[in-house]
Parts: structure tokens; sequence; C-alpha cells
């Protein structure tokens, strides 16, 4: 991270993504204004080399969409995002060929993200072929056997010729991590990797990310999960309708939270121990939809100590609570 | 004293290809009382789906069911859908986790607890719909929203709907399958909060389905563990917390984060053992970190441990701290 000294490994500054809404042609022809969702509307963050930034919040708030724009697999409106020192919001598809092998993605569901009539072999050598890489069928193979190793699903042997329906669920997502490193990328961003699986097993996928990422491996990992991200992730950046709300240190963000919709999050996590029952403060209603986003603080007809300038005010991130590197966009901390 | 519901030795096994049996449901107990929330928590194929459609009578027709199903002390599975079906919505009321599939599309929310009501004869017409909006209100939703379609609510919204549509003729129990699975963490506080207040202001009692063992110690008042369709551990939530019996109760709460938990979480090596082959010892032993050469080859029955808790495991018998 840029706190010590290393240039990021991948930086967005002040990204916009919206979509248009669909007037139909009744719209069109009484020339309705185009509407659009705000699903993304000014968001800056970093990750580096060896670091887990989890992207959290409630659907639609826009934390999926920031992923997309981050591997370029949506056209944001106006932005910046910089890849190992290289803006990359610009580039054609030709130019960003090179780079889409050292920014991989993990998606949610391993029952549909493998191909059913593709051998582990095939699905973790593919994207080597796709990117002409590899070199000679044995190098191939022993990358393969390498990558499937690295993801603990040893002897590779055993998993080299079985399809993705003779392996369990945690099996076909460790198979779906290994065709991501496979490349041997910088990047990992990963969807709700955990979401699908059994509890038993969603640890043991954390772990090998974890590994993953000292081993110098950048994530960028989107949850709606507070409790995976407080125990896995180094930093944490909550969304709301669009915007990073809080960011800041993990442990910062979780122990001290500073924006009263991090703090009526937290306190709706359900915990482990039923002496440690939640004292919810249960927010009313759901986020409004991003086509009508709230004039001054986006949160402020949620939020329960709003004041009137909250109506007025468009709050930044800027630094709040005790600990280095925790920012927050309100006004009243 | 009998208990509000009564589900002893249940049973369930489905046919596969007329040779083989997948035993997905052996020998469950347990019991309810007015406005107590017991949790039935596991992992995906343990049974505990199986388990209350099972005692409701809805499995397909390849499943076989054994067991009683007591509701106020009387059989109600002894002579099947005959005697299933009059309890079925009004005594006992099934959430199931996908709102969506729960509501018809095409007709608006209050007419299809106006139909729900007119079927079990609560009420007619204008009366109907009366109630309709009623019931609505108490799962907080205005009542003028009757008029709405499914798909003009958001997923609480749905979730409230098909509570509502559920308590339309006043059942005494509740089963909730995997209530709030798909919800975000602030609509599901929402639903937590809607269930915990049915329990407590109106007595009804709660069968809670789920995979979250943080959901359930949140909401219940005990819980049984399902593994390879049996209850190997049930007892107070806290207890199973801060002292499980069973060595999957206490790798199960391991492999859960927790918001300020210290520790990383840990999975449980290995997976559940198939049930279409007959189990020979602990179902859990290839999986358990303190296994022992009598795992291997006995099976332990749920046995009481005093203080309303029970497990299956044969530590029970030899230190008396399976969880330490």
């Amino acid at each position: 991270m840029s706190h010590n000294g290393n240039r990021p490994l991948i930086a967005v500054e002040d990204l916009v993504v919206r979509y248009p809404v669909l007037r139909g042609l009744t719209g069109t022809i009484t020339r309705r204004p185009q509407q659009y969702v705000h699903a993304v509307e000014g968001v800056s963050f970093t990750v580096a080399r060896g670091e887990l930034v989890a992207l959290v919040g409630e659907s639609g708030c826009g934390k999926t969409t920031t992923a997309q724009a981050v591997l370029r697999l949506v056209e944001p409106v106006s932005g910046r995002i910089e890849f190992d020192g290289g803006e990359i919001t610009g580039l054609q598809a030709r130019a960003l060929r090179p780079l889409r092998r050292r920014m991989q993605m993990i998606y949610q569901d391993p029952y549909e993200s493998l191909d059913p009539r593709l051998k582990v072999r095939a699905a973790v050598e593919e994207p080597l072929l796709i990117h002409g890489l590899g070199g000679t069928k044995a190098q191939r193979r022993e990358r393969v056997g390498d990558a499937l190793s690295r993801v603990e699903l040893n002897p590779p042997e055993l998993f080299l010729e079985r399809y993705p329906h003779e392996l369990s669920g945690g099996q076909r997502q460790r198979v779906a991590i290994a065709a991501s490193i496979v490349l041997q990328p910088d990047l990992l961003v990963a969807d709700e990797p955990v979401s699908m699986l059994d509890v038993s097993v969603r640890a043991g996928i954390l772990n090998l990310l974890d590994r993953l990422r000292e081993g110098g491996l950048g994530i960028l990992m989107i949850t709606h999960d507070l409790s995976t991200a407080a125990r896995f992730a180094d930093r944490i950046a909550v969304m709301y309708l669009g915007r990073i709300v809080e960011e800041g240190p993990a442990q910062e963000v979780v122990r001290d939270p500073q924006h009263p919709y991090t703090k009526a999050l937290l306190s709706v996590v359900p915990r482990r121990d039923p002496r440690e029952r939640s004292r919810p403060e249960i927010l009313s209603g759901e986020a409004p939809d991003a086509v009508r986003i709230p004039s001054g603080c986006r949160f402020h007809p949620r939020c329960p100590i709003a004041i009137a300038d909250c109506k007025q005010i468009d709050p930044a991130l800027e630094p709040a609570g005790a600990g280095a590197g925790h920012q927050a966009a309100c006004i009243r901390v | 004293m009998s208990a509000l519901l009564e589900v002893k030795d249940l049973n369930a096994w489905f046919d596969l290809d007329g040779k083989r049996e997948l035993h997905a449901v052996q020998g469950v107990s347990f019991a309810l009382d007015p406005g107590e929330r017991l949790g039935l928590v596991g992992e995906s194929g343990c049974g505990k789906t199986t388990t209350v459609l099972g005692l409701l009578g809805l499995l397909p027709p390849s499943a076989s069911v054994a067991g009683r199903v007591l509701l106020n002390g009387v059989d109600i599975l002894a002579g099947g859908e005959e005697t299933i079906r009059p309890h079925r919505w009004v005594d006992l009321a099934i959430v199931f986790q996908g709102a969506m599939n729960a509501l018809n599309p095409v007709k608006t929310v209050g007419s299809q607890i106006v139909e729900v009501l007119e079927l079990h004869e609560r009420a007619r017409g204008r009366a109907a719909w009366r109630r309709s909006g009623e019931l609505l209100e108490s799962v907080g939703i205005p009542a003028d929203r009757a008029s709405r379609f499914p798909h003009e609510f958001s997923g609480g919204m749905r979730q409230r709907a098909a509570i509502a549509m559920a308590l339309a003729c006043n059942p005494s129990v509740l089963i909730a399958d995997e209530p709030t699975t798909a919800l975000d963490v602030m609509v599901q506080a929402q639903i937590l909060e809607l269930l915990d207040s049915l329990c407590r202001d109106f007595g009804l009692a709660l069968l809670l389905v789920t995979h979250d063992l943080p959901v359930v110690a949140e909401l219940c008042d005990r819980a049984a563990v399902m593994y390879a369709g049996e209850i190997v551990e049930h007892g107070p939530v806290d207890a199973l917390y801060h002292d499980p019996r069973h060595p999957y109760t206490r790798l199960l709460f391991a492999a859960t984060p927790d918001l300020y938990g210290e520790g990383v979480p840990a999975s449980i090596p290995g997976a559940p053992p198939r049930l279409d082959l007959p189990l020979v010892g602990c179902p859990f032993h290839t999986r358990c970190d303190r296994a022992f050469v009598r795992c291997k080859d006995e099976r332990p029955s749920l046995r009481d441990l005093g203080e309303g808790r029970s497990a299956a495991c044969h530590l029970n018998d030899v230190v008396a701290e399976v969880g330490a």
C-alpha cells in the first residue's frame, strides 16, 4: 500500500459508473429525460501487493460494479484506474490483453463458473492456452500440477482427470482458484468467494486466499459478510449507494467504526456467542434505489444522527478515528 | 403435560432406482413448547430440510417417512395426508427461503392471503381483505400495499409477505427454513426482530432451520445440531457454544468467523459420509479430531446428559469435557 512507500498495485481514483435506465418506446417518443442508475459515484481506493482489501456493503451498493470496472469489464463514465503504475482506463482491448493475465477473477458460484464438460486438467490449462503461455505440453502439465498443489488439491494426479460434478463445492472453488493463479497474476478479484459454500469448508478457502496474499498477491474481495471481512481483510471499505462511506484498517473499522452506517451495519451482525447477542440498531426500510440519490449526504434519510446540514452537504472521506489511515465521510464525525 | 409439538424417532428415506435407499433422516426427535424457539442447524445435506418437509407430509412420493409427529399429544403423521392436512398451515405453518417461490407472481399479495383465508374458511370477501391488511400490518407492511404484486416488493418485503401468509390461520408453530439466507444483513436483522416479536407477543413456537450458527445464537433458546441425517447434539444455545459435547458442534463454531473473535477460523477437513451406503461407527469419525478406536466400530446414540442436553459421542463416556 502507499503507506509503506511502495506504489500500489491498483489505484482507483474518483471512479464513476452509470447504467442508463431503459426508457421504452413511449419514453423515447415523449423525450422523457434519460435516467441513470448511479452505481458508483466517485470511489477511490488502492490495493497493494500482499494486501487483501474487502469491499463490503449491502446488495445494490455498487461493490460488484466497482470490481468489474477495476477489471475493465464495465466502462466507467469517468475516473482513473492505475494498474502497477500505468493507467488502464483508456486502453483498447489489444493493449489490455497482456494486463488481463495479471488480473484474475474468482466468482461466487463454483457450480456455475466451471465448465461441466471440462476435466480439472483442461479447466486449469485453458487460461494458459488462451494467453499462449506455458510452453510445451509437458511444461503446461507441470504448471497445472503446481497450481493444483498451491490450492491444496493434493496429490494433483488425484484430481486431474475428474469432472466438476465429481468434486465437492469446496474442491470446485479450489479448482476455480487454481485456474486463476495458474497465470501467476498480481491481482485477484474475488466476488463473494465463499458465500455459496458450507460453513465447514469456507474457512479453508479463506485461509487459502490468505496464504496467496502472503505470497505477494493483491486481493480485492467483495463481500456482504462483515465477520469474514473482519477476520481476513487488511483493510475494509464500506460502501453505501455507490460511495465509500468509511475506509481503513480492518480492525479499526470493526472496533472503532466512525460512520453511522458502519455502526448500524456492525450492530446487526449476529455473533457466535449467545451471551454476546447483538444490540441491533436496526435501520428502517432499505437503501433507496440508485436512480434517485438523496441530496446532500446520501445516507441522511436513514441516518439516526442526521441534522439539517446533512441534506445539503455531500461529505467527502476525511481522516477519522484514532488509527492511521482511517477515513469516514460524515460531517458529524 | 405433553409438548405443543413433539417429533419422535422421525426417519425419512428416498428410494434410489429401486435398489438402493438414501437414509436422509435417521431417528430425529425433538419437542417444542408454546413461544419456544428451536434451531435446527447443519450443513447442506444433513437432513434438516427433509426433517421439516417430512413432519409436514410434504416430501415427494419417492420418499418414505416413519416416526411420530405429535401435535398436542395427537399423532398427525399416523393417518398420512388425511390426518396431516387439517393441521398444515392451520397449526403448523412454514416459510421458505426464496419468498419469490412461495408467492404467485401474477396475483397481488393481498389476493393470495385472501385465497388462504377463504380456502381455510377463516373469512370471506370484504372481511378476508380486511384481515389480509391486518396480517400485512402485523409483519410491518402498510395495509394499502395489499394490491401490489410480488415483483413490486423488495426481497425483505416479500419475505415479510410470506410470513404474513403463513400466519393467516393463526398457527401455533411457525417453521422457517433459511428465512434470511438470501437477505442482506440489515434486512435479516429486521426479519429476525419480526420473528422474535411474533414469538414473544403471540406465543408462537418457532422451528428455525438454518446453516447459520450465529443466527441461531441470536434468536433461539435451544438448538439441535444435525450431521449425516441425525441429531448429534441438542441443548441450550449457550451451552452448545460454551461447553459443546460433540466435536462437530465445537468444530462448526470454530469454523464460523466472528466479528470480534480472536484467532483464525479453521475448516473441518473431509466430507460427510454418503447416506446411501451403510454407516459403520460414528458418522463423524473420519473428520473428528478426537476420534478413538471405539468410534470406528460402534455408532454412538444420542444420550441424555442432563440439564436438557444430549449428545451422540463416545467421548461423553470417557472424559467429562469433550469441548475442552
